[in-house]
């Protein structure tokens, strides 16, 4: 029992980071930008989120939870929605291919965060922590979390980001479905000549989706620092967020750019991901952890599969997705 | 009373790359009025309109929005100086629906509410007579349907100049009349109304008067109670065009193909095609008529080895020379055009079947001959000495062989797609919607065309849209209906109304099938 307890507190910490980072993918996706450079993206956020943090905590005596958390999330944010200005620039403005421009900056993102946590971030131990930061970001909710038995332990266990994300996808779903600018991103991702004629702006709407989309992504990473990984800083840890970041593209198509299915999708790819270290001990199973880390990536293809066999167009990822838009185009 | 000007456009200029579009155009669209912009393809009609909606950009010129210089960057902008145009190729989006197509960026203030859209789209169906359902998802929708729906958003933004382009090419002739009454309500409420069309007698039977314009240049307004078809014709196309088509009688036609028992069944379940059976001579043209949808193109598919059928079925090939039939079924695609049977398919998007966009003229006809000769590396020469041909005897506008053939405009890609199939010297050719949207000049390129290979011995199959031409240029007429052969007619001595007859014959034939 108390390994699945903690298989599930893993499961839905985890599920939470990659729904962030699919949420602000999502949202680009939306506005028909393919977003491949959501991995390094979310490195960047991580980076700058712990530049900031560990910096802020460093620099003055007592600090303080609530600026804690507004440096760290809008440093975070910032630095990736750079990011995604500089991926709209080259998709938008110059109308260059998405999967390449996406790749580029998966690559760029990833030496980006390396250097500048490098040229930052001043160490004598070699251990890089940012003990406060964590503390506010892992601080579970006093009473909720310790009163009501195994409901405490499965529900409200968790830092206040992981009810931050529940709620961001829901108003990102209403936004979606229920405001006007929702559908009229909407409708530059599945049509762009139709919102041009329609009079929506559609570059402003494809770089302000990017841009913000970016922004989401990268608060994903710096929340994957701060409570996933405890607030602990490596080298190889870039690695594993950027791997997560695959992840949180392979979560958009996986819920079928509903971001609804987003909250139950990301615990879901939570439970497979981490599923080899508890099976060996729980039934017995023992595979290997590569092979293990595979099944997110696997049901992803299956929902692929089945997907492309329903002919219902609503499950269907937008209709202009990864393709560049120029409004004299013959 | 001076008629009230709603916009004025005066010497827009615009040009795409080298290719000139438009020169020097004027144009007034009056209040209360039905204006017809005539031209052949490629006259820069649509591009005039464009302007106006704000598709694209002047090069050159001023517009007047009622009395007054206006500045048009954008299509917003045209929105909010109450310019609606309605496309050739609807702008909707497949997945919304109508509701939500109609409040796409529309800033009304107040809350967004589907169901107070929703409202207000009943009320302006109930004023002019249209027929929609605001829930209903766009890709559920027929052509008609969404063209209603363009016209319904159009009029929802309250604009007072409407534009359509070319709004029945895609319509039944039903459907047609049943636009024409509704564009005719909308004048007596005042709009100002633009119909983009190279069809005379739409332009006769509704509109007030009619712009002319040729190879992008503006030719003259003239009032429609002045004008005459051949008067129109004249200015529309610069000199005179022969308005006969030539019908050889046939010289001692032999069996080419032979079609037994066809039956076909689409994805849904429903059979597409219901028993088709006929016979397919060389030396004469075969023209199939029929409401669009019947099965025309499955038919000509499934000659072609593009289409699965069902058993019991037989399509038979009888060679030249030969005296062995052949079994077309069960063979492939390129099997079968190596027996000499071609296949040249203008879709509604052109491009979509047949070309390749991005490639020039001369690598598109070498996709159908990539695999002759011997040598590692591909024949590049023929498919351009081809491509010259074909740009030179039919006049295909483009700056060379080698530019992509998605830049021409749509008249001179189906240039190049029924010149490439008659290039390469079928036995039987198929034609679907050869001169879709294509102008009278290019038009009787293609009739002559056909009547060439029809007197080499060929057998051609022509499906076509145009009652008036299917009787003019065909020996024989086969009418589709539903899937089934309605009719088998003699070209020469049937009229029009016996093929519209059998055309719309869907009733008895439902009946059949119930019956079953």
């Amino acid at each position: 029992m108390g390994t699945l307890v903690i298989w599930i507190n893993q499961a839905l910490v985890f599920g939470s980071v990659i729904m962030l980072g699919a949420i602000g993918e999502t949202i680009s996706e939306k506005a028909g930008n393919m977003n491949l450079g959501t991995p390094g993206i979310m490195c960047v956020g991580a980076a700058f989120g712990m530049i900031g943090a560990h910096g802020y905590e460093n620099s003055v005596e007592s600090p303080n939870a609530l600026l804690c958390i507004v440096i760290a999330l809008s440093c975070a944010f910032l630095a990736a929605a750079i990011m995604g200005a500089i991926y709209s620039f080259f998709v938008v403005s110059l109308r260059v291919n998405q999967n390449v421009v996406g790749l580029v900056i998966t690559i760029f993102g990833v030496g980006v965060a390396k250097f500048f946590t490098k040229l930052c971030i001043k160490t004598t131990t070699g251990n890089i922590r940012a003990r406060f930061a964590a503390g506010v970001f892992g601080k579970k909710i006093p009473w909720l979390s310790d009163s009501l038995g195994i409901a405490s332990d499965i529900l409200f266990s968790y830092g206040f980001m992981f009810y931050v994300t529940i709620v961001v996808a829901v108003l990102v779903t209403l936004f979606l479905s229920k405001t006007r600018v929702g559908l009229n991103l909407r409708a530059v991702g599945e049509n762009p000549p139709t919102a041009d004629a329609a009079g929506i702006n559609v570059s402003k709407y494809k770089y302000l989706a990017t841009c913000i989309g970016a922004g989401i992504t990268g608060c994903a990473g710096i929340y994957c620092v701060l409570d996933f990984k405890d607030g602990g800083w490596a080298t190889a840890d870039i690695a594993d967020i950027e791997s997560y970041g695959w992840l949180a593209v392979a979560l958009v198509i996986f819920s079928m750019w509903k971001t609804v299915n987003l909250i139950w999708g990301s615990y879901l790819f939570g439970f497979f991901y981490w599923a080899y270290q508890y099976l060996p001990s729980m039934i017995g199973i023992s595979i290997s952890t590569d092979l293990a880390q595979t099944l997110p990536y696997i049901i992803t293809i299956i929902v692929l599969i089945v997907i492309s066999l329903s002919k219902r167009k609503e499950n269907q990822g937008p209709a202009s997705l990864g393709l560049t838009y120029f409004r004299e185009d013959r | 009373m001076e008629p009230k000007v709603a916009v004025l456009m005066k010497g827009i200029s615009k040009s795409f790359g080298g290719v000139v579009a438009n020169k020097n155009v004027d144009l007034e669209i009056r209040h209360g009025e039905i204006l017809s912009v005539l031209g052949e393809n490629g006259s820069g009609k649509t591009t005039l309109m464009n302007m106006l909606s704000g598709i694209y950009y002047p090069d050159k010129g001023q517009i007047f929005i009622d009395g007054k210089e206006v500045n048009i960057p954008s299509p917003k902008a045209a929105f909010e100086l109450g310019i609606g145009m309605i496309h050739q190729h609807f702008k909707l989006v497949d997945v919304f629906s109508a509701a939500e197509n109609i409040a796409l960026g529309c800033n009304e203030k107040g809350r967004y509410s589907i169901a107070k859209i929703s409202e207000k789209i009943k009320n302006i169906c109930d004023k002019y007579g249209f027929d929609i359902d605001p829930a209903q998802k766009v890709y559920n929708m027929s052509i008609s349907q969404k063209q209603t729906l363009e016209i319904v958003k159009v009029l929802y933004r309250g604009s007072k100049v409407l534009i359509l382009d070319e709004p029945t090419a895609v319509l039944t002739p039903q459907e047609a009349k049943r636009l024409f009454n509704v564009l005719v309500n909308m004048k007596h409420d005042g709009k100002a109304i633009v119909i983009i069309t190279h069809k005379l007698q739409e332009v006769l039977s509704v509109s007030d008067r009619v712009s002319i314009l040729r190879k992008g240049e503006y030719i003259g307004t003239v009032n429609t109670k002045d004008a005459t078809e051949l008067s129109l014709t004249e200015m529309m196309v610069g000199k005179r065009v022969e308005l006969d088509i030539e019908r050889p009688v046939p010289q001692d036609p032999v069996e080419r193909l032979r079609v037994r028992n066809l039956t076909c069944v689409n994805p849904d379940g429903r059979k597409i095609l219901n028993d088709v059976s006929f016979t397919a001579y060389g030396g004469e043209i075969l023209g199939i008529a029929g409401i669009s949808g019947c099965g025309q193109k499955e038919l000509l598919e499934s000659i072609a080895g593009l289409q699965t059928v069902e058993e019991g079925g037989h399509i038979e090939y009888y060679p030249k020379g030969g005296t062995e039939k052949e079994e077309l079924i069960g063979k492939t695609p390129v099997q079968i055009r190596r027996l000499g049977v071609s296949l040249s398919f203008v879709p509604e998007d052109r491009l979509g079947m047949g070309l390749v966009g991005s490639m020039g003229m001369a690598e598109n006809m070498m996709l159908k001959n990539y695999s002759d000769g011997t040598s590692f590396f591909t024949e590049t020469k023929k498919p351009r000495e081809l491509a010259e041909k074909i740009m030179k005897e039919l006049e295909v506008v483009t700056p060379g062989v080698d530019t992509p053939v998605r830049r021409l405009s749509g008249g001179n890609v189906q240039k190049v797609l029924v010149g490439r199939e008659i290039a390469s010297s079928p036995t039987v050719l198929m034609t679907a919607y050869a001169v879709r949207g294509l102008d009278i000049n290019t038009s009787y390129t293609i009739y002559r065309l056909l009547n060439e290979q029809k007197k080499k011995g060929v057998a051609v199959i022509y499906v076509g849209e145009d009652l008036d031409v299917l009787l003019a240029l065909c020996d024989r007429i086969l009418v589709l209906c539903a899937g089934r052969v309605s009719g088998i007619l003699d070209g020469r001595t049937a009229t029009k109304e016996e093929i519209g007859l059998l055309m719309t014959n869907t009733k008895s034939v439902l009946e059949e099938d119930v019956q079953e």
